[in-house]
């Protein structure tokens, strides 16, 4: 195939990904008048987005006082610092906004007796600058993901938003002087390869969670967004930062909520020893999920894991009231039966520490455009959800930021371009000579590979060599000889053959094309964690321990910075993070306690 | 469209949900139980697999009842299945 034989669609705009955020961008542009894509690898409402329970956080103070400076107090400290301040401040002082136009979209919020919306408290989030918890997250009972998906697309639906459901984009295309002008994307029905010719590119795919052999998200999670910009020369932004659950099933990944242990559930190691007395003798089994999540590991390293390779520890419900469980708990035991085969009124669920979350991705500003090492916005190519580091969420993501995020950086990156279209500063360029060799090289290389190494067991393999090499807690021998792994992965990801070569509903050459991306995550991740010789929120290093110097393992004087990986030679840069927020005043570095 | 093409659509509709349970569970039942069915509950699978995974889910952990009889069977088949 050659680029003569790509048919060339032209939009205004195209959006790749229908989650909270590239539904939440689509509205600005379909509304706005901008012809405008949007490329699913899935339908809309079956993006992963639908799993988020917990809320969306806004300082609404509809049952306490609340105020966005207080919100914005708690973002700031929950990304122990490293999150950007201009960022930050306009994520949450545009949340009350954005959650009552998302209201008035359809969502169907918990109201309380007065009618408003109903608020309830999440970790991390207080009142009066860390003062006590507040009630800031809106939730619609516990499917709040679901619901926002839901009122969102029924919203594009009415402006007319055109969808191309199950295709996969694969390429970004950009022009020398570095202007994206569109993707080139596969259609699975028909194996056919298209290029989207636009003004403007949003990025709204994603995460990238299945990194990990342990993971909370589910498997369309394989961070495409990212790898495509990787390809295309763009910086990956904070790599090294993944939160982790302290509690997904082992082997399985799903994610067991925090209410078991509320309800009185206690982790054990082989020893049958509530081993949480010895980390954490006041919290215990409920203090925060890395205190938690470290001391799992550490049992598990200390050879006190249980199973057959002492690989996990045990979430012991067994001596709560089977009326409880049943009462309190009926999702769990359902969720043990099926995922664990094992049903905890009897014995207790096998669990592990899970990737849950990524806080880095494709750097971009607070106007969800995304910017170059040098700060200066790369044109015609914007991002926003969890493919996309503004930074709010710095080293670490307080719970129910993310969907404030897909909301609040969705609209601004779809007004971003709608202003950007209307003064011209981004127009539809020429397509330039060869803009599709690279992708269709690499389609080819699959087409003809032989001798080549097998999809599933290549990208096992990265999967375990991240959670065992840049996991929870990290080690230095551990993270230099991860490195060295990954190198050797990436060496087989480049030589992976498929035997299916039909064009129609080809789900094998989609697996390869999506392992194309992992690896490049996986590599960024891993690079940029052995770099960093610092502990801060989600990146815990064993060689950089609690100090009075460096409290938590946290160095300012030498890591109060971004990093940037790039793939090109696999090398790292780094850029001072933002202080300055908007109109407040800067909220000065302090140690993170709660 | 013929088998492979039908079983491949399948597969990316079983296996790239929007949760990690959904795709667990109808991934391994397509592998293991979806080759032994009649033609009559592999049907119904279809439809089932065409659900949101909030519709799917309440219906294999039996807070809501299946409207048809075939649907039942292949649901308390899924129900079964233990992902290892
Ligand atoms: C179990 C779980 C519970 C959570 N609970 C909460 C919570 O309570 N509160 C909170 O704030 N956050 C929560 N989160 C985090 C939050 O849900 C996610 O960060 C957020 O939904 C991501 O939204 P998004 O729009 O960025 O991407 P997604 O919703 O993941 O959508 C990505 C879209 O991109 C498309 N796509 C990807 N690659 C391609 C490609 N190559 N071509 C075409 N399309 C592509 C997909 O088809 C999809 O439409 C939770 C996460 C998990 C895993």
């Amino acid at each position: 195939m050659s680029n003569s034989s790509i048919s060339v669609r032209k939009f205004d705009a195209v959006i790749v990904g229908a989650g909270g955020s590239g539904l939440r961008a689509a509205i600005q542009l379909s509304e706005g008048g901008l012809k405008t894509a949007v490329l699913s690898k899935v339908f809309p409402t079956r993006s992963h987005t639908v799993a988020a329970q917990g809320g969306v956080s806004a300082s609404l103070g509809n049952s306490e006082e609340d105020h966005w400076h207080w919100h914005m107090y708690d973002t700031v400290k929950g990304s122990d610092w490293l999150g950007d301040q201009d960022a930050i401040e306009y994520m949450c002082r545009k949340a009350p906004e954005v959650v009552v136009e998302l209201e008035h979209f359809g969502m169907p919020f918990d109201r309380t007796d007065e009618g408003k919306i109903y608020q309830r408290p999440f970790g991390g989030h207080m009142s009066n600058f860390g003062e006590k918890p507040v009630r800031r997250a809106c939730a619609a009972a516990d499917r709040t993901g679901h619901a926002m998906l839901h009122a969102l697309y029924q919203r594009n639906v009415r402006a007319n938003t055109q969808f191309f459901v199950e295709w996969m984009a694969l390429d970004l295309i950009r022009d020398e002087s570095g202007q994206v002008l569109g993707v080139i994307a596969l259609e699975m029905e028909t194996g056919e390869v298209v290029a989207f010719h636009a003004k403007a590119t949003i990025f709204a795919t994603g995460g990238a969670g299945r990194i990990y052999y342990s993971s909370t998200n589910a498997f369309i999670n394989t961070g495409d967004g990212l790898g495509m910009a990787a390809r295309a020369g763009i910086a990956l932004e904070d790599m090294e930062f993944w939160q982790f659950h302290p509690t997904g099933v082992a082997g399985a990944g799903v994610l067991i909520t925090e209410g078991v242990r509320g309800e009185g559930g206690i982790l054990r190691n082989s020893d049958n020893e509530r081993f949480m007395e010895r980390y954490a003798p006041n919290a215990k089994d409920l203090a925060s999920r890395d205190v938690v999540s470290r001391a799992m590991v550490t049992e598990i390293n200390e050879g006190r894991g249980c199973g057959p390779n002492k690989d996990f520890v045990l979430l012991d419900i067994t001596h709560l009231d089977p009326a409880t469980i049943m009462k309190r708990l009926p999702g769990i035991r359902e969720i043990s039966i099926q995922f664990a085969g094992i049903d905890p009124i009897q014995a207790p669920i096998p669990v592990v520490p899970t990737c849950h979350y990524q806080m880095g991705g494709i750097p971009t500003n607070f106007k969800g455009q995304v910017v170059a090492a040098d700060g200066v916005p790369v044109k015609g190519f914007y991002a926003a959800g969890e493919v996309a580091c503004a930074s709010v969420h710095g080293a670490n993501r307080l719970g129910t930021n993310s969907l404030l995020d897909l909301l609040v950086f969705g609209k601004s990156s779809g007004d971003s371009v709608i202003e950007d279209v209307a003064s011209g500063e981004v127009m539809h360029q020429d397509l330039p000579a060869g803009f599709a060799d690279r992708t269709l090289a690499r389609l080819n290389r699959l087409n003809t590979q032989t001798g080549g190494s097998n999809v599933n067991e290549t990208r096992l393999e990265l999967q375990r060599t991240m959670q065992k090499h840049c996991g929870v807690f990290r080690f230095k021998d551990m993270l230099v000889e991860g490195v060295a792994k990954i190198v050797e992965i990436e060496k087989e990801v480049a030589r992976t053959e498929i035997k299916d070569k039909s064009q129609v509903w080809n789900t094998a050459r989609v697996e390869a094309l999506e392992l194309d991306n992992l690896i490049e995550v996986a590599k960024a991740t891993l690079v940029s964690a052995e770099a960093r010789k610092e502990s801060r929120g989600a990146h815990v290093r064993d060689d950089a321990p609690d100090t009075p110097e460096n409290p938590n393992g946290r160095d300012d004087a030498n890591w109060h910075k971004h990093t940037l990986w790039q793939r090109e030679g696999s090398s790292l840069s780094y850029k001072p993070v933002t202080m300055t927020p908007l109109t407040v005043e800067s909220i000065a570095l302090k140690t993170r306690s709660y | 469209m013929d088998e492979r093409e039908r079983i491949n659509r399948l597969r990316w509709r079983c296996t790239r949900r929007a949760m990690l349970e959904m795709d667990l569970l109808l991934g391994e039942f397509l592998e293991r139980i979806f080759p032994t069915l009649a033609p009559a509950q592999a049907e119904a699978f279809i439809v089932l697999a065409d659900m949101e995974d909030l519709e799917l889910w309440p219906l294999i952990n039996g807070s809501r009842e299946c409207a048809d009889p075939v649907q039942a069977e292949v649901v308390a088949l899924l129900r079964d299945v233990r992902v290892k």
